[in-house]
């Protein structure tokens, strides 16, 4: 049975990311060094997230360096780079080089289903911040959807909130940790 | 943009779903995480839970139904109904809710929606507005809350709401179509994503309201079956709707 670790941080949504894992049969443990995979979730601003994360930031880096996986959801995947323009600057992990901006969408926040290209699944966003990084190997109507640098994987969809779809990508999350 | 999206509606009062006209005479129609997750299985892109009695005694309620739901729901869901504070919400978040809706009390206190989204993020903050002849009205759509529609949505906007879930009072029930007009003047005014409410009779209504707005509410015209979303879903994709 996999182990997973979900980084809490005060994020509202780590019992839905939890559930989702235990619905496929991971254990949830609060061993954030040691759990085949390390989720850090995300809900809420950068600022307070980065505050919240206190001494977890080290072992997320550690973790990094030893090649250990790592899965980042929407402002999970925002903290993992350099910096975030929200709350007027706000430095990230820098496990990811990049940045995350401001969207420039039709409509802000980003709210609702759409597809991930390359596969053409449909997923469930919900933002107002977008990563822009080299480390981009999939997006969404022109925006970062899926981020890959090392042993991390970032996302900017709800996996845990995307029904069928979601369960799958966390599925493979989990077999390849 | 994402795609339209069809959200459900369910009102709740004690951890039931119940059904009332003009919130009398209620009628208890069913279990709101199995009705949730006939929902989803039905292709709902989302699901609203207005907590209708929204009582003090009906807080711990609230928060005890939207824990079971997310325990069998994998779709993103709204709670709204008597969240008062920080504190209401958040619990309800934690409980696996992903946005909240305020309605009387952030026109009763409008600083409410900053510290909301200060607090959780401006994507889990809707504001739902009741409108009537272009005014907004609160409290169950009982009183006329001195408000210009357009005025209060920008307002809403500036003060950091993520969405906004509109109700045309005078359609709501009747299922005589939604309010388009006034969808129309607040997809101008606001760059939020809005979800149209009250009207809905059939699927070219609903069409006709993802023309302007970017989901549609459905209440009395799921009559609480989940077979009516699923032969919508079906008409709607016949009129040229992309849904997921």
């Amino acid at each position: 049975m996999k182990t997973v670790a979900i980084a809490r941080y005060g994020a509202g949504n780590v019992r839905s990311v939890e559930l989702a894992v235990r619905r496929l049969g991971a254990d949830v443990t609060d061993d954030l060094e040691r759990a085949d995979l390390a989720v850090l979730p995300g809900v809420g601003s950068a600022r307070s997230a980065m505050d919240g994360l206190g001494a977890a930031a080290d072992v997320l880096r550690e973790r990094h360096q030893a090649g250990r996986p790592i899965l980042g959801i929407c402002l999970g995947l925002q903290l993992a780079l350099d910096e975030s323009e929200e709350d007027g600057g706000v430095a990230g992990l820098g496990i990811v080089p990049g940045r995350a901006v401001r969207l420039e969408a039709e409509r802000v926040p980003r709210i609702g289903w759409a597809k991930v290209d390359p596969g053409g699944e449909a997923y469930w966003f919900a933002h107002s911040y977008e990563a822009v990084t080299d480390a981009t190997v999939a997006t969404s109507e022109g925006h970062a959807a899926v981020v890959e640098h090392g042993s991390f994987v970032g996302v900017q969809f709800h996996p845990e909130k995307s029904g069928a779809a979601g369960a799958r990508f966390l599925e493979q999350c989990l077999s390849r940790a | 943009m994402p795609l339209p999206r069809l959200i459900p509606c369910l009102d709740v009062a004690g951890g039931r779903v119940v059904k009332g006209v003009r919130f009398r005479e209620l009628r208890d129609v069913g279990d709101p995480v199995e009705l949730g997750a006939a929902y989803s299985d039905g292709g709902a892109d989302e699901l609203v839970f207005l907590d209708i009695s929204a009582s003090l005694d009906d807080k711990a309620a609230a928060v005890d139904v939207a824990a079971r739901v997310a325990e069998q729901v994998t779709i993103p869901f709204t709670f709204g109904g008597g969240i008062r504070s920080v504190e209401d919400a958040t619990a309800l978040l934690e409980a696996g809710a992903d946005k909240i809706s305020v309605n009387s009390a952030a026109l009763a206190r409008p600083e409410l929606i900053e510290e909301l989204a200060r607090s959780l993020g401006s994507q889990a903050v809707v504001v739902a507005i009741d409108t009537e002849d272009g005014r907004v009205h609160s409290h169950s759509a009982t009183r006329d809350a001195a408000r210009d529609t357009v005025e209060w949505a920008k307002e809403c906007e500036q003060r950091g709401a993520g969405e906004l879930l509109v109700t045309s009072i005078d359609r709501d029930g009747t299922q005589d179509g939604y309010d388009l007009e006034q969808l129309a003047a607040l997809r101008d005014a606001v760059s939020l994503p809005v979800i149209a409410s009250g009207g809905a009779g059939n699927a070219q209504h609903v069409a006709d309201a993802l023309e302007v707005s970017q989901a549609a509410l459905l209440a009395s015209i799921l009559h609480e079956d989940p077979e009516r979303l699923v032969s919508l879903r079906v008409e709607l994709k016949e009129l040229g709707v992309c849904l997921r």
